[in-house]
């Protein structure tokens, strides 16, 4: 593709960019970023559309087929209660997206808020929040999880809960850091001159000014919220049979990893698939925010 | 050694097919298994043929797939303590370890000749104790012992619990003429003295440890007069016994000692005993991983089968709507297929058997014809029984039904069937989720809270006593969870326990059986257990019970030498 020339003498008017040429100029520039952003559009399709991308009920259990191999008819296999993995595989995308940015968008969003508030008000607000997330941020998230999840029991609801609560101190934490600098700006500043109130200076004057680091721990937690659902789920403390969750397939697999390896191979797959495709993204959108980056 | 193969209640094929498609590559799938459930017999067979003396000499490495609660018998119902404790101490009577297949074959331990047979119109049993048993710490057991034991389990003192107090209900009194007789005085007679008196959890205990440690001493000490004595506990890694020199049946036990390591992962245990780092493992592993051992070791696996007088039990709680409509709990239960179940399932977990409330095959148990023609749910026509059970729901308001099962986290058997159960319901309509928790609180919703709908729950009972064993179903048994009182019930339950008559005792067994599965549908049975237990060929003596509490003293078992080095050698 050629961009026109504008120029003295030039009689062309500029061709608007449509959605491909923006499409195209991001891959030239962000290969990987693109690659990750593929997938996760790919995914977010199989969750929309998985009852009509969905050859068979993934709930349906027919043992006449327990195991089989995959093959024209069932392209992934079947497991050991005779359901076809591929179904499984694409309803359980419903899963990771739903606890995914469930708990990315929630457990960041209070993390932004708080992080900000903390960095806005300072002082003993400040020392005592830093604190709190000092003790949260002491354990690795896994293990808080695993904490969670043993108070509050297993579930889907119960499973977004636990992996959104470790996700709040760390985004709290990066994001005051940028705060504490936006909140020296001379306009922060002159909205406290001119009165306005506490919420509307965080929320109007700060906080979009911190939505470059607030973005990257968004796309980071994704991939982290998928790789842990499965995590507990593998454990048996996530979500629970026969919901199509990866994590549960992967661990319901383990016992037949020898004789039916196409069990437990399929959701890995998804699973490291859909982690790679989160981080890749995210890494993207680290970049195109970065004013550095971006201009190398 | 045997392999037990229960065809009697095969299942027919399923009729449907779903996605329209030929069954061959499946029937490969199944002839496969079939041969290599057949190499495994074979083996095992095999295996049994080459039994020759017993040899003296090694170390039984066990792995164990539960932690120790405690070392008291008495309070404990899990395996997780009777495979590491169960061979320091011993019995008064116990299930034959040469026949330990039989339910009603009981020999004696302590006591000497044979089993007494009952007098005093069957009210009255007298033991004659045997001479010079020693305790580990020297102490010479007599019969105040064993009056101290069995005073301890029927009648304990305030605050002291007995986990199975309700089996001995027919005790009166017990009595120690002289230091080698005791005597059980019954209030009633009862066919369920013996079996309950021969369960492995009755250790015996010291009379002076009692009375000068006190009644919870046993729980964090150890003090028996079993094959082996105790040598050391590392919490969570392993026990440690060696052979007791003293032990007073003769030329036993064979070997120097044992370890049971504690592994709670099935995954654990099984690569264990492949990577030559176990032997055996007591509890029994799924058809899956028999089979995967049985491909990768040869013959250097043999397998032993066996039907379990374990079951799991659908518990729907009376007390929440509507569940304690019984239209809904029948419908439930005519929506099972147990037959497929059972076909399927036993090739991915360890169930297999369709039954009544009593252990299949004892002769107090309904036969599979009498289950088909009498109790819902068990109809052979699943069509039939799922369209009354849509019926019912219809009739009841409920078609359309949504609740939560509430089940174990323990993957074999709990949530599989969990599962399989939610895709039976399925097909009458129902919509279900699977609530699962741990051990723990598992119990403290069933036994506390009782917040569930519907649960599953299990029956697993050592000695197979259908008597007893039924209880589980009584409302006031202690151990039902299904929140519901019926008269009638406890009613043909204690004419039972008062019954000798064997023809009577059966008749009133399945008059109670249809009370529980037909006309209340209390509580409904899935599937009965089945036992698989590979371990390492050089391992002798061990023989397959149905049930994974019985037989674990250890004394019969004995290690192949020249085997054991083919295998791992040293």
């Amino acid at each position: 593709m050629t961009t026109p020339e504008i120029g003295i003498g030039s009689n062309e008017l500029p061709k608007k960019n449509n959605v491909w040429d923006h499409f195209v100029r991001m891959a030239k520039r962000q290969p990987l970023g693109t690659a990750g952003g593929l997938v996760v559009l790919l995914i977010a399709i199989m969750a929309v559309f998985a009852p009509w991308l969905a050859p068979y009920d993934p709930l349906e259990a027919n043992f006449i087929y327990m195991l089989t191999p995959p093959d024209s008819q069932f392209l992934m296999g079947t497991d050991s209660f005779g359901r076809d993995l591929f179904s499984r595989i694409i309803y359980g995308a419903r899963t990771a997206l739903l606890i995914g940015f469930t708990c990315a968008i929630v457990g960041s969003a209070t993390g932004l808020a708080l992080g900000v508030a903390s960095a806005y008000f300072g002082g003993y607000f400040d020392l005592i929040m830093q604190r709190v997330i000092d003790v949260f941020m002491a354990f690795p998230l896994i293990i808080m999880a695993l904490a969670i999840v043993s108070i509050f029991g297993t579930g889907i609801d119960k499973v977004m809960i636990a992996i959104t609560i470790p996700f709040i101190p760390r985004c709290a934490r990066v994001v005051r850091s940028s705060a504490l600098a936006v909140r020296e700006m001379p306009f922060v500043d002159a909205a406290r001159s001119i009165g306005y109130g506490h919420l509307r200076i965080i929320f109007r004057h700060i906080a979009p000014n911190v939505m470059a680091p607030f973005l990257i721990m968004l796309t980071a937690f994704m991939g982290e919220a998928i790789l842990l659902e499965a995590s507990l789920s593998y454990l048996g403390l996530g979500v629970q049979e026969p919901t199509p969750a990866w994590g549960l397939m992967l661990q319901g697999g383990e016992e037949f990893a020898e004789s039916a390896p196409w069990v437990p191979i399929f959701p890995g797959l998804a699973i490291t698939i859909a982690v790679f495709g989160f981080n890749l993204f995210g890494d993207a959108v680290r970049d195109a925010l970065d004013p550095r980056l971006r201009s190398q | 050694m045997a392999v037990h193969s229960d065809t009697r209640f095969e299942a027919n094929a399923a009729s449907t097919d779903m996605f329209g498609k030929e069954t061959t590559v499946m029937k490969q799938r199944l002839t496969r298994l079939a041969g290599a459930v057949a190499f495994g017999a074979a083996l095992a067979v095999g295996a049994g043929a080459q039994a020759a003396t017993p040899e003296y000499g090694g170390e039984l490495r066990v792995v164990v797939g539960s932690d120790i609660p405690s070392y008291d018998g008495h309070i404990e119902s899990t395996f997780g303590m009777i495979h590491p404790i169960r061979p320091f101490y011993s019995l008064l009577i116990r299930i034959n370890p040469d026949n330990p297949s039989s339910p009603t074959d009981f020999v004696c331990d302590l006591c000497v000749g044979a089993v007494p047979e009952p007098t005093n119109d069957g009210k009255t049993y007298t033991f004659k104790i045997r001479k010079g048993v020693k305790f580990q710490d020297g102490q010479i057991l007599t019969s105040a012992d064993i009056k101290a034991t069995f005073d301890k389990l029927f009648a304990p003192p305030e605050g002291i619990a007995s986990n199975r107090k309700a089996y001995f209900a027919m005790i009166d009194r017990i009595e120690t003429p002289d230091d080698e007789t005791v005597v059980f005085q019954l209030k009633f007679p009862s066919g369920t003295f013996i079996p309950s008196i021969a369960m492995p959890f009755n250790f015996v205990y010291s009379k002076k440890d009692l009375e000068t440690n006190g009644y919870t001493w046993h729980q964090t000490n150890i003090n028996g007069t079993g094959p082996f004595r105790f040598a050391e506990h590392i919490q969570g890694s392993h026990v440690k016994g060696v052979k007791n020199p003293d032990y007073y049946h003769k030329g036993m036990p064979y070997l120097d000692g044992y370890t049971s390591i504690i592994a709670p992962k099935m995954s654990v245990r099984l690569q264990a005993i492949r990577g030559g780092q176990a032997d055996i493992e007591f509890r029994g592993f799924p058809p899956k991983a028999r089979d995967d051992l049985v491909k990768a070791l040869g013959d250097k696996i043999t397998v032993q089968e066996s039907d379990w007088n374990c079951v799991l039990i659908v518990t729907p709680n009376h007390k929440m709507k509507p569940f304690d409509d019984p239209r809904v709990r029948r419908a439930l239960s005519l929506a099972v297929d147990r037959y497929s179940g059972s076909e399927y399932l036993s090739k991915i977990a360890i169930v297999k058997t369709v039954g009544g409330v009593g252990f299949p095959g004892h002769p107090l148990a309904s036969s599979p014809e009498y289950l088909e023609k009498n109790i819902a749910g068990y109809g052979r026509d699943i069509e039939a029984n799922r369209a009354e059970a849509k019926r019912l729901l219809k009739e009841a308001g409920q078609e359309n039904l949504k609740f939560t099962l509430h089940n174990r986290g323990v993957d074999q058997p709990y949530k599989v069937v969990g599962t399989w159960l939610i895709d039976q319901w399925k097909h009458v309509g129902l919509n279900v989720e699977q609530w699962v928790q741990p051990s723990t609180p598992f119990y403290a919703t069933l036994r506390k809270q009782k917040d569930f709908q519907v649960s599953l729950d299990f029956n697993c009972q050592a000695v197979v006593n259908p008597i007893a064993d039924i209880s589980k179903f009584l409302p006031s048994g202690g151990a039902n969870y299904a929140e519901f009182e019926d008269a009638e019930l406890e009613s043909i339950y204690k004419e039972l326990l008062k019954t000798g008559d064997v023809k009577k005792q059966k008749e009133l067994v399945q008059k109670y059986e249809k009370r529980v599965l037909d006309d209340l549908t209390s509580q409904f049975i899935t599937l009965w257990w089945y036992k698989i237990n590979p371990y390492r060929s050089y391992v002798n003596g061990w023989k397959i019970a149905p049930s994974h509490y019985l037989n674990q003293s250890l004394e019969n078992i004995w290690i192949d030498k020249a085997e054991y080095k083919r295998q791992v050698g040293g």
